[in-house]
């Protein structure tokens, strides 16, 4: 059952992910440690930053990170699969109507008003999330040194995410 | 096949594509953009199995449709060079290193080095990184995408009503997009 529930979340997750890269963050939050309790919110930022230091794409990563957390290999694999079988089943089955749907004036105008749910989101989610990870001045003043780098200039989020890992080397109340 | 988007030189082998997309994939690090370069260059200038204009009216669709950029990109080149097996070993091929590594480093790494203390120390300080990306990406979207007044006051509702209430992020999604739907009507054709 377990390993039911983990390949319908990540299905979920891989089908209302739009846009790519952090639009995943809310679902996965929602689903991994509001609704099933799998993780709690620090696992979750750990996973999430191991998901982006490793090779692929990190909602793969991440789902074959927490897979094999809960239920080993075989969770490991269903969590992958889960994470691909939206985009497999829309482009390789749904394709035909897909150019249609895409050219749609309705679909562009409910993209539109899509875009500003997600800013929602995932302001929400890095909020919540905050929580979690900003647990005195050294992390708080972590958090925007990075945020502030980050908004100033396009930096690879990899970079930051070193210099956040060096910081903790440095910082950390040993 | 219209003979003037893709370059028909011969037929592509599935192993070809398998192993094309396994390099992507182990090639780039940080996810969907960092990876869209790495198959530009591999399908475009290395291997011609595309134009350059027909990559990015890919990018155009994958932007559209759910799911990871990069594997949405795979998925259609893999198609359009082998059809519906293409597009299956496209994908798996852009998986393969992710299962790879992620398990090596969870059941070899992970299990060993997790209550190390230097390894804590680290944990500390990407935790904050973590969330500081997330804020980032949220307020870059913002920037480049609230330039209207409906977009920007649509977002600020939507925030308000997904802080004070405990609302799955996908009745989030579908309130925003049928609102979409309304607000926009008859603006700009």
């Amino acid at each position: 059952m377990l390993l039911l529930s983990l390949y319908w979340a990540f299905i979920k997750i891989g089908l209302f992910t739009f846009g790519g890269g952090y639009a995943m963050i809310p679902l996965m939050e929602a689903e991994m440690i509001n609704r099933y309790g799998w993780l709690t919110a620090a696992e979750f930022l750990d996973i999430v930053a191991v998901a982006e230091m490793t090779p692929g794409p990190v909602a793969v990563n991440a789902a074959t990170f927490i897979g094999y957390r809960l239920a080993g290999v075989p969770g490991s694999l269903l969590a992958t699969l889960g994470v691909i079988t939206p985009s497999l089943v829309i482009l390789l089955l749904l394709g035909r109507f897909l150019m249609a749907f895409i050219q749609d004036q309705r679909s562009e105008r409910f993209f539109k008003g899509l875009r500003p749910a997600m800013i929602a989101l995932i302001l929400t989610a890095a909020f919540t999330l905050g929580q979690a990870a900003l647990i005195n001045l050294t992390t708080i003043l972590i958090f925007a040194g990075l945020l502030i780098l980050s908004l100033l200039r396009k930096v690879n989020p990899l970079y930051l995410i070193c210099l956040g890992a060096l910081l903790g080397l440095i910082l950390y109340p040993y | 096949m219209q003979p003037e988007e893709t370059v028909p030189v011969q037929r592509v082998s599935l192993l070809t594509i398998f192993l094309v997309f396994f390099k992507v994939g182990a090639f780039t690090i940080g996810g969907g953009y960092a990876m869209l370069p790495v198959i530009q260059r591999e399908v475009v200038h290395r291997h011609k199995w595309l134009k350059q204009s027909v990559f990015f009216d890919s990018l155009i669709v994958t932007q559209s449709i759910p799911g990871p950029l990069a594997l949405n990109n795979a998925i259609i080149i893999g198609q359009r060079l082998r059809g519906f097996s293409g597009g299956i070993i496209a994908a798996l091929g852009v998986i393969t290193p992710s299962v790879l590594v992620i398990l090596a480093v969870v059941s070899f790494f992970f299990p060993y080095f997790r209550h190390n203390t230097y390894v804590q120390a680290v944990f500390y300080g990407l935790r904050p990184a973590v969330v500081a990306l997330i804020t980032a990406a949220a307020l870059n979207l913002a920037r480049e995408l609230l330039r209207s007044w409906a977009s920007a006051i649509l977002a600020a509702v939507l925030l308000a009503v997904n802080l004070l209430f405990e609302i799955h992020p996908i009745v989030i999604m579908l309130i925003g997009g049928l609102a979409g739907l309304v607000i926009f009507w008859k603006r700009e054709g």
